[in-house]
């Protein structure tokens, strides 16, 4: 999609809320994503805070995957590059190595991908194993702990052994949410996690964001409205690459400043 | 059945006679596609199976006009030769393939997969003769090793495409996963995505070696034959298709009957070769 620049939107009223008692874990300013010549994001500015949920809604193409992959660096991977910093805990990402920035901001994919070659505790600990860490009494501890945090011990303790590939579409989830927690990261990013599920499933996730905000700062890009004011401390709104509005959720579900944001919400678009 | 459209009926009649002629066509060709497989079995097992005995696979050949004798030389120089090629072939393969599916949209790319697909259309006697000429000569003597490599360089292609296809059919987002988990991309390639696709690789990996093994005429030209008992891979060694020529084409009819044991010993051998190659590549959990 290439930024339109007709659409006049003002900027005013899209700087971070100031959420209390949480310090700031990621600051993005003035970032704006290309892909070759194309602009996906425009001069975009976020404050992230600590142990909080951030929920990124807008409609599909408007940018939400890309800006949150570009936390993790993951757009470089595609061919994407951007303009603007990102200071993760008072450091510039970019000078940081991609490869163990990823290792401290993990990432849940829309699609359930635990590795089909693997059984599930070796797919909860993949990310350990294959960076070198083998002490066996310790991977097993992990693997429980994980899976425990993961809302999903219960449910696969006595297949830890059979393929991932083998259990329900929730259940995946929760292991690839398990396979993140195992590297002990301290940011979460989430891209629409629950948008495969069915009700069942995206209820359990929504509960585990619930557990998981005490220890994890996450982002969640959400498709579905009431997720997101039900997961979320605060929401930014983003359109056609911009970011037109974020505040508490609270404020942006029930009084936002904008008339766009209250369109989008309510359903009259998007 | 009431319609909701009316269909005129000759259209019904057209469809089910298109159909089953189609069907009929299809059916004769699969037919065809098995005549010579049931021959080839039926010939080799019955002219084959009267010298299949313990002898066979123990004793050395006799010569000429002496009864009896075996071809143990033969056996154990084509698994040699199957090594060498295989031991040679199989991680070129793997490792060519592995780079254009990973590295290989650019300009060296799309000229090693031309190659590569030169390579595999070039006939195997070519081939021999580049063998001979590259190691044969300048090592002054024929030998298992060019034979080897002359099968290597048969079973390179095979391996390097199915690889390089393989590969791709690998989702893209257990990439992505094994990324975002902070993996380096060199061991996202070999334990990941090799792994994943590594059934299919296999595949491709038996029917190089399953090909490799019939092969006569690049063997003539480097690893000869031989008629005693050799494991050295710098010296001629036997191998069971190149008897199966000499001894098809020679002017005595117990050599005749023995290359009939010899062509029956190489079909069990390719069919232990599959099986115990996919005991040993066989994974536990289905990609
Ligand atoms: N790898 C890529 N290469 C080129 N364009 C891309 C790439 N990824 C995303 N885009 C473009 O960026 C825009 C935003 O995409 P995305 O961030 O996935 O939106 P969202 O997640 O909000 O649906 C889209 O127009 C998309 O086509
Ligand atoms: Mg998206």
């Amino acid at each position: 999609m290439v930024v339109n620049e007709q659409v006049n939107i003002t900027t005013e009223k899209t700087k971070s809320p100031h959420i209390a008692g949480s310090s700031l874990k990621i600051s993005v300013k003035e970032l704006s994503v290309f892909f070759g010549k194309t602009k996906v994001l425009s001069d975009i500015n976020i404050n992230i805070f600590e142990r909080k949920v951030l929920a990124i809604i807008g409609p599909s193409g408007c940018g939400k995957s890309t800006f949150l992959r570009s936390l993790n660096r993951m757009n470089e991977e595609v061919g994407g590059n951007f303009t603007g910093k990102i200071i993760f805990d008072d450091e510039d990402i970019m000078k940081l190595d991609p490869v163990y920035l990823r290792r401290r901001i993990g990432m849940v994919f829309q699609k359930p991908n635990p590795f089909p070659t693997m059984s599930i505790a070796n797919n909860v600990v993949a990310g350990l194993r294959m960076n070198g860490f083998r002490d066996k009494k310790k991977l097993k501890e992990i693997v429980e702990t994980s899976l425990r945090q993961a809302a999903l011990w219960d449910e696969v303790k006595d297949i830890l052994h059979e393929s991932g590939a083998n259990i329900s579409g929730g259940q995946q989830q929760r292991l690839c949410i398990a396979r993140t927690i195992a590297m002990q990261p301290e940011v979460i990013l989430m891209d629409e996690p629950a948008s495969a599920l069915d009700p069942i499933s995206t209820a359990k996730i929504e509960e585990l964001i619930f557990e998981l905000k005490k220890k994890y700062t996450i982002i969640i890009v959400t498709h579905n409205m009431q997720q997101a004011s039900r997961v979320s401390d605060y929401t930014a709104f983003f359109y056609m690459g911009k970011l037109i509005e974020m505040d508490k959720t609270i404020k942006i579900f029930t009084d936002p400043e904008l008339k766009q944001t209250e369109d989008y919400i309510s359903g009259r678009f998007g | 059945m009431e319609m909701k459209f009316p269909m005129k009926k000759f259209i019904f009649y057209k469809r089910r006679t298109a159909n089953f002629v189609m069907l009929s066509l299809s059916l004769l060709a699969a037919l065809i596609t098995i005549v010579p497989l049931v021959f080839i079995f039926y010939y080799t097992i019955s002219k084959g199976i009267s010298n299949l005995n313990i002898d066979f696979f123990t004793k050395l050949p006799t010569p000429v006009g002496e009864t009896g004798g075996g071809m143990v030389n033969a056996i154990v120089g084509t698994i040699i030769l199957i090594a060498i090629g295989g031991g040679i072939g199989i991680p070129v393969g793997i490792m060519s393939g592995t780079y254009l599916s990973e590295f290989g949209k650019n300009k060296f790319g799309i000229l090693v997969r031309f190659f590569t697909d030169v390579l595999s259309g070039i006939p195997s006697i070519v081939v021999g003769v580049v063998a001979y000429t590259l190691v044969v000569i300048p090592m002054k003597h024929f030998s298992a090793l060019a034979g080897g490599i002359a099968l290597a360089i048969l079973m390179i292609p095979t391996i390097t495409r199915t690889t390089e296809e393989m590969i791709k059919l690998v989702p893209q987002s257990y990439r992505e996963a094994g990324l975002a988990l902070g993996i380096p991309k060199w061991k996202i390639t070999v334990m990941i995505v090799l792994k994943t696709a590594w059934k299919g690789i296999a595949t491709g990996i038996l029917l190089g070696l399953s090909r490799a093994a019939g092969e006569t005429a690049p063997l003539l030209f480097t690893s000869l034959g031989n008629r005693f008992w050799s494991t050295d891979i710098f010296q001629p060694i036997a191998s069971l298709t190149v008897y199966i020529y000499q001894y098809s084409t020679a002017p005595f009819k117990d050599w005749n009957d023995q290359a009939w044991t010899a062509a029956l010993a190489l079909i069990l051998l390719i069919s232990v070769l599959s099986l115990v190659f996919r005991i040993i590549t066989r994974s536990k959990y289905k990609a």
